[in-house]
């Protein structure tokens, strides 16, 4: 009932305020995105060489209402603390055949994990493919611990990735797009261009040929991947970066690639490339 | 009694089935050069009441998800991704509206507006659409007359 409230105060705000300010925003008045009077998030940035047909990459945080990016702002605010909560009970539950822990291997704690989620995905020699936070973490559960492995998008996974991803909240975003991963990140960028859909559209036509209009209720945003896991107040809860994917598919009447696919992580790349020089900001709160 | 229903009834299948004979399918439609679309996809002449539920539908025409339509301030949040529609009747021929409906990358090439009748083309569409156009023949001819009716002038 709470956050049925909130996305209706939300989605009004989001008229109210950004619809009058939108054209007029200027580096003045460009709102500040600092986490707990501490953490500074870069929310513009140049964008990187090869991003063709953008100047600027911009948060998504930038596009919301101000209520919306007020929760953002202090974790105490911030639902996806919640998850994050969850999860440090995860870390010290021992499941598997192994009889272990996460905190039976890594001793330093989620903290040891600092930066690992600005590079992300990267290349895993060892098994020679791309590498997302669920397949560090699900390698870690099936091979080390003995279980199962986690659902892509489950409520245990996203908020272990959470968790995880936390560590390095407010480092810069450096995804390498280059070496062993310059095919899959040519793939990516073919799928980002490609029309789908009985609607036929590409992620290009909405998140790079018209982000911040609105789309009905909504601003269209530049689609950056670098808050997540990201908490929705549409849905409740925490959204992998493949879950929302495969939602953008559906809501073009799309068929979506699986989570998980080469497809998804080929893209997943792609779009987490377009971000580099923004900062992590997971668990992001978007409507 | 009876046989006077009956004949009725034979009357309005006749009607239908030569109706339905009329409708263009979406591979035949001709488009003239600059993407308009002069023959009407069914008919039956379009009826503006009809067609302005479907603009505002968002299962149907969704149209304010993209434009603005003062004609439609009764309901919320009007999209800005294409153009407003107001006064769209005193800027553009039946015709040439009708081809934008259509699949208006014939008149705007490399547009973002979906195609609303058209099936070929088309990549990954999800199962329950596959083979269906966004709206049947005779919404586009409604929506077409709806839209004939939003003058400024």
């Amino acid at each position: 009932m709470i956050i049925s409230n909130l996305q209706r105060v939300a989605a009004i705000a989001s008229v109210a305020t950004l619809g009058l300010g939108a054209t007029a925003a200027s580096a003045q008045d460009m709102p500040e995105l600092v986490i707990n009077d501490e953490i500074a998030i870069t929310t513009h940035a140049p964008a990187p060489a090869y991003l063709e047909n953008l100047d600027e990459v911009i948060s998504g945080w930038v596009f919301r209402s101000t209520e919306t990016q007020a929760l953002q702002m202090d974790d105490f605010d911030n639902p996806g603390m919640i998850f994050v909560d969850k999860a440090i009970d995860a870390w010290d539950k021992v499941e598997g055949t192994a009889g272990k822990s996460c905190a039976a291997c890594h001793t330093g704690g989620p903290e040891e994990f600092a930066g690992l989620r600005a590079t992300l995905p990267k290349w895993n020699e060892e098994k020679q493919a791309l590498y997302t936070m669920e397949d560090y973490i699900n390698e870690c559960r099936t091979e080390r611990m003995g279980a199962e492995a986690w659902k892509w998008s489950g409520a245990d996974m996203t908020a272990m990735n959470a968790l995880i991803s936390l560590q390095s909240r407010g480092m810069t975003i450096n995804v390498a797009t280059d070496g062993p991963v310059a095919d899959l990140w040519e793939q990516g960028k073919e799928i980002y261009y490609t029309r789908v859909g009985q609607l036929d559209l590409s992620c290009a036509n909405c998140h790079e040929d018209n982000y911040g209009t609105m789309i009905r209720a909504d601003r269209l945003s530049q689609g950056q991947v670098n808050g997540f896991p990201t908490y929705r107040l549409k849905n409740a809860k925490l959204n992998s970066i493949q879950g929302r994917f495969k939602g953008c598919m559906k809501n073009v009447r799309a068929t979506p690639y699986k989570e998980g696919s080469e497809e998804f992580h080929a893209l997943q790349l792609y779009v987490a490339s377009r971000g580099n020089g923004l900062t992590v900001e997971s668990p992001s709160v978007r409507n | 009694m009876k046989r006077k229903a009956f004949l009725l009834i034979g009357a309005t299948v006749a009607f239908a089935t030569m109706a339905a004979a009329e409708v263009v399918a979406p591979g035949d439609v001709v488009f003239e050069d600059g993407g308009a679309v002069a023959q009407s996809l069914t008919g039956v002449a379009g009826d503006p009441a009809a067609g302005r539920e479907i603009f505002a539908n968002r299962k149907l025409g969704n149209c304010l998800a993209c434009h603005v339509n003062a004609d439609l301030n009764e309901q919320l949040f009007h999209g800005e991704v294409g153009p407003p529609l107001d006064g769209v009747a005193d800027r553009w021929e039946e015709a040439q509206l009708r081809g934008i409906l259509v699949n208006s990358k014939n008149t705007f090439e490399g547009t973002i507006m979906p195609a609303f009748y058209r099936t070929d083309g088309l990549n990954r569409v999800l199962e329950k659409f596959q083979g269906k156009t966004v709206l049947t023949a005779q919404q586009v001819e409604d929506v077409l007359a709806y839209l004939m009716t939003l003058k400024e002038e």
